[in-house]
């Protein structure tokens, strides 16, 4: 049963990436179903700040109520802790897609001097600067295309 | 081991002080938004204001979950005397360099701090820390290499070497011991300010020097303490007035 509801969460998207679903951001931590009708589902914030996480959470319930769940729970828990080596193989194509460079895989700990040579989603060329670890949403840094000289979003790696 | 009044008073006590900061020094950050020297640095000050709130909510949480009022109870309810702040964070947040030198002196305490607490017996605490450490990190980047930066030149080196006399009172301030200190320890929730303090030196004082900075001698400065037990500044209540004036129009709206 819960399959059936981790193929639903995959039709539910990030609101601010619309080609990546929760399931491939790697967000769902957790799915219970274990009698008819029941879904309390678990969800990890990519970060603490994140405010589309609430948005998210409703997103989540709403799609379960109208696919005729009707014990349906949604919450967040840190007690398994987001990183960014959880993006699905298919998330970082979703990612790339949309015009953001994926996040580097890590072993845990990393320097962040990973980011300075992000390579470029348009161009893949790998002579690119970053701007600022800072973008337009907490889990995106600011990039610069020395090659194709467009400037370009990454999504963060985190450990 | 069994947890006893003096232990959950403990954790409580250093769950508010930690909360406290990040809501604090949040809203400080904030209001560098649409004010930044460049629009890179408005971003970044926007972002890292963001990561403390949401930070802050978490431990707001904790502390619900052991029987206080809910989050939103606890932030826009409360006067300076009842915040457990440190007086480093209500400081206004004045030139950027003054408010370069705080980020740096506060974020490295952060990671510090979590990182010390990623093995924490409480299990919830020990989740979220876990969790900030990864996004501090980023903090104490983009602090490192301002600080680096700008010691590069006469003036900007100038200003951020008056910063860093001036804040370090205060940022010393942020070790104020509790009176819970040996219960933290000796249950295995925290290691304690002191110990803290120690490692945080460690970090900073060779990392402030290798960028050509003087730093004061902690052992002869007189610490800013007080903000642990409800003593501010006079900075703090103003801020908490305006930080709720919105919530304080309607206390009951649904949002």
């Amino acid at each position: 049963m819960t399959e059936k509801i981790k193929s639903i969460l995959e039709t539910v998207m990030d609101p601010e990436i619309p080609t990546l679903s929760i399931v491939d951001l790697g967000i769902v931590t957790g799915i219970i179903s274990e009698t008819e009708g029941q879904a309390h589902i678990k969800l990890t914030p990519t970060f603490s700040g994140c405010p589309a996480l609430k948005i998210m959470e409703t997103m989540v319930h709403d799609k379960l109520i109208e696919e005729g769940y009707t014990d349906v729970k949604v919450h967040t828990s840190f007690d398994v802790q987001w990183n960014s080596n959880m993006i699905s193989d298919k998330g970082l194509a979703a990612l790339k897609k949309h015009g953001l460079a994926p996040p580097p895989k890590h072993d845990g700990y990393f320097e962040l001097d990973v980011l300075s040579d992000t390579p470029c989603p348009l161009c893949d060329s790998r002579n690119t600067t970053m701007s600022t670890p800072f973008g337009p949403t907490l889990c995106r840094s600011m990039h610069y295309c020395n090659n194709c000289k467009n400037a370009f979003e990454g999504f963060k790696p985190v450990g | 081991m069994e947890f006893t009044d003096k232990h959950v008073q403990g954790l409580k006590d250093l769950l508010y002080k930690m909360a406290d900061d990040l809501l604090i020094i949040g809203h400080r950050n904030s209001e560098w938004t649409g004010l930044g020297p460049v629009l890179e640095e408005d971003i970044a000050f926007s972002s890292m204001a963001q990561d403390k709130v949401g930070q802050s909510l978490a431990l707001y949480e904790i502390l619900h979950q052991l029987g206080e009022s809910d989050p939103d109870t606890v932030a826009f309810t409360r006067n300076a005397p009842q915040f457990h702040c440190s007086q480093l964070v209500e400081l206004p947040i004045g030139e950027y360099d003054f408010s370069l030198v705080r980020h740096f002196f506060f974020d490295h305490a952060e990671a510090i701090r979590f990182d010390m607490l990623a093995t924490t017996v409480v299990e919830p605490l020990q989740m979220v820390a876990k969790k900030f450490r990864g996004e501090i990190k980023y903090h104490t980047m983009h602090a490192d290499i301002w600080m680096k930066q700008l010691g590069e030149s006469e003036e900007a080196k100038m200003r951020m070497q008056n910063s860093i006399n001036e804040v370090f009172p205060f940022a010393l301030g942020m070790f104020e011991p509790s009176e819970f200190e040996a219960e933290l320890i000796e249950a295995g929730i925290f290691d304690g300010e002191f110990a803290l303090r120690e490692k945080w030196l460690n970090k900073v004082v060779p990392l402030l020097e290798s960028f050509g900075y003087t730093v004061p001698n902690a052992e002869t400065i007189i610490p800013e303490f007080g903000g642990r037990k409800g003593q501010h500044t006079e900075h703090l209540q103003p801020l908490l007035d305006e930080m709720t004036e919105v919530f304080a129009i309607d206390p009951g709206a649904e949002w």
